[in-house]
């Protein structure tokens, strides 16, 4: 699985989650969770289905590595 | 022999609309079963039947609005075996065609691809002049909730979701003597604990400290159990099940605070599994009737994004609320050294009808004692 397509698969999912959400608004350096307001629950269901199509669950203490959507694909990409 | 009617979903609520059927003529019911969906300014609501039979006669057909108090289906209990054709009283035959005259005619069958939607729905983007296929993906059907939205977007127009969240609002304030107290507490072991209980778990399992927080909050009603029930008819009734209504925020707009059903019974994993169930289906799908009317306190957590302190508003009949806020690092005394702890402000909005600040104080302090021995919460 490249980077582009784990970057694709985590889009999809936050817009599963925050569908009034435009695409073209998901700023990969900004803060997921602040910037598109997704709180701990939704965030954790964007988790379980990221641990479901690539296969990597997050412990809660690598929370940090996961903050933006550029952060969170490199984390995808290391523990492939 | 009993008539099942349009049931009251809060105060404001005067009508709905009546979506489907989940049941049909001679189909069993059990008590707490689903038998329709209803559109309300809440959204769409799952209602349920209050006692064991058999469903003899539906009486509305769906699409349609009701009145709250409108016999909609005829229940025969079990034990009951003679089945009765007439309605239970001319009232309601009455009523029910009054309701469906009320519908606006059905669009024209040569109208091409007609999306889904309620009648409601379609009356008024029809006088906002709002084009319903501009409102739907995938062939969802339409709901007045969001031609409200479409419109509230554009103007200052209120929805209804607005103002049956202003009436409660304006109805707490003129009515509820408020007394506010607050209170910081270290939540650093609970949050240590919290950490090691998740280690050994999946992600589907993990907990949330919001769980956690409603958890301690549950256990401490039971030791303060005056700020648990209603203020009716100038006294205080407490409840002996504890409904907390959690406040959740909607992704678009407006704010719901559905209750967790009989929270006392849950320990810490069915606490996280029932909020999880009920944040999702607050925000991507159904609530049920009982969800929304049965709240014995409402627990307002703004802590995820939010602020450090919440003085909320008691929603009537209920008679408090709590309000957590953001834990956050903060300089904290212990004895004579100064460290940076995980802090977090608790506050209690009482009314000062029902019970005094000794009472919330009471409330305040055990919460504190609960969250410093968290593995009691298991």
């Amino acid at each position: 699985m490249s980077a582009e397509e784990i970057k694709q698969i985590i889009i999809k999912q936050i817009l599963e989650i925050a569908p009034e959400i435009n695409e073209e608004d998901i700023d990969p350096n900004a803060h997921i969770q602040r910037s598109l307001e997704i709180d701990s629950f939704d965030f954790l269901r964007i988790l379980t289905a990221l641990n479901k199509e690539i296969g990597v669950g997050v412990p809660e203490a690598d929370y940090g590595q996961v903050d933006t959507l550029s952060h969170m694909v490199d984390y995808f990409v290391k523990h492939l | 022999m009993s008539t099942f009617v349009m049931p009251s979903l809060g105060a404001d609520m005067q009508s709905a609309v009546l979506m489907e059927w989940k049941v049909k003529e001679g189909d069993h019911v059990s008590k707490g079963d689903v038998i329709a969906e209803v559109e309300t300014s809440k959204g769409v609501i799952e209602i349920e039947v209050f006692e064991d039979g058999i469903v003899e006669k539906i009486l509305v057909p769906e699409e349609t609005e009701s009145k709250v108090g409108t016999p909609l289906a005829i229940i025969r209990s079990s034990n009951e075996s003679t089945a009765v054709e007439k309605p239970t009283s001319p009232n309601a035959a009455a009523e029910t065609k009054e309701a469906e005259s009320s519908i606006p005619p059905q669009p024209l069958p040569d109208e091409p691809q007609r999306v889904k939607s309620s009648p409601l729905a379609r009356k008024k983007a029809k006088e906002l002049g709002i084009e319903l296929s501009t409102l739907t993906k995938d062939d969802k059907p339409v709901h007045l909730a969001q031609v409200e939205f479409k419109k509230a977007s554009g103007t200052t127009e209120m929805g209804g979701m607005r103002q049956a969240i202003a009436k409660a609002m304006s109805r707490s304030n003129a009515e509820i003597p408020h007394y506010y107290l607050s209170t910081s507490i270290n939540m650093t072991s609970a949050l240590h604990w919290l950490e090691e209980l998740n280690e050994g778990k999946t992600i589907e399992d993990r907990i949330l400290p919001a769980a956690l927080l409603i958890r301690a909050v549950v256990r401490t009603l039971q030791e303060v159990p005056q700020l648990n029930g209603f203020w009716m008819d100038d006294a205080l009734h407490l409840s002996e099940a504890i409904n907390p209504g959690i406040a959740i925020a909607l992704r678009k707009e407006g704010l719901i605070t559905p209750a967790l059903l009989n929270a006392e019974h849950m320990n810490i994993d069915a606490t996280m599994h029932a909020l999880g169930d009920l944040v999702t289906r607050t925000r991507y799908g159904k609530l049920r009737g009982s969800e929304i009317t049965q709240q014995t306190i409402t627990i307002t957590n703004l802590g995820d994004l939010g602020v450090e302190s919440v003085y909320g508003v008691i929603y009537p009949p209920q008679v408090a609320l709590v309000g957590l806020g953001r834990i956050m690092d903060t300089p904290w005394a212990d004895g004579d050294s100064l460290s940076v702890r995980k802090v977090m402000q608790a506050t209690l909005s009482g009314d000062h009808r029902a019970t005094d600040g000794r009472t919330g104080g009471q409330f305040l302090n055990k919460l504190d004692q609960i969250l410093q021995t968290p593995e009691e919460l298991l």
